[in-house]
């Protein structure tokens, strides 16, 4: 089990109803960490639509999360 | 430079930061709120922007289009909160010795600002409704 914060973002963060949480989950990666918080955020995206950052990095969803990290799981985006 | 606004574009005066005696050329793309997507009348948007990624990553873009296009001088800025219909959303600017570099550099930038910048955009319906935008490119990939 790793204490991880997960930070949710625009869409994600209406739908948990929550901006961030400390979870302790199991997970080796940044998609195991959107896998296990599916019922927060709610997504049924592919992950190629979303983005990734952990500790203010944007990261690939294959990276591995450590004890403590923050995980920003961002849905997909649209500026301009 | 880019930055994330949350008060009104002045394009003139980021316009004015771009001179160069060495600029031959000058482009900008402007994008401005409609009224209208995918058949729904919009009355208004609200952006929202993740801005300590959103800086990282903008000049990431910038200085991947410096690389392309040699000589370059680049500015970008992106709105957040409310906006209404004319207002405009995000500016690029670009100044370099010619046009051809100076055209293909402010493509690229706003295209990829699209598509990599952690900015989201809600839109208000005329109707009341109201409904989170999917960036076309990412959606398609």
């Amino acid at each position: 089990m790793k204490s991880l914060t997960v930070k949710y973002f625009a869409m994600f963060r209406e739908n948990a109803g929550i901006g961030e949480e400390t979870l302790s989950i199991h997970a080796e990666t940044a998609a195991d960490v959107f896998a296990a918080t599916r019922h927060r955020h709610g997504s049924d995206e592919p992950l190629g639509h979303c983005k990734v950052a952990i500790n203010d990095v944007m990261a690939a969803w294959d990276s591995p999360v450590k004890d403590g990290d923050s995980i920003l799981l961002f849905p997909p985006v649209a500026g301009g | 430079m880019i930055a994330v606004a949350n008060t009104a574009i002045d394009p003139d005066a980021l316009r004015t930061k771009l001179f160069d005696p060495a600029a031959g050329a000058y482009c900008s793309f402007e994008g401005w709120v409609r009224n209208l997507n995918e058949g729904r009348e919009v009355q208004r948007l609200e952006y929202e922007v993740y801005t300590p990624l959103a800086i990282a990553e903008g000049e990431k873009i910038l200085t991947e289009a410096g690389e392309k296009y040699p000589h370059l001088r680049a500015h970008c800025v992106h709105r957040e909160g409310l906006l209404e219909i004319g207002d405009c959303a995000v500016w690029v600017g670009v100044a370099s010795p010619h046009r051809d570099e100076a055209f293909m550099a402010c493509r690229y930038i706003i295209d990829e600002v699209k598509v990599r910048l952690p900015i989201w955009k809600k839109e208000h319906y005329v109707d009341g409704d109201s409904g989170w935008v999917n960036c076309e490119r990412c959606s398609q990939s």
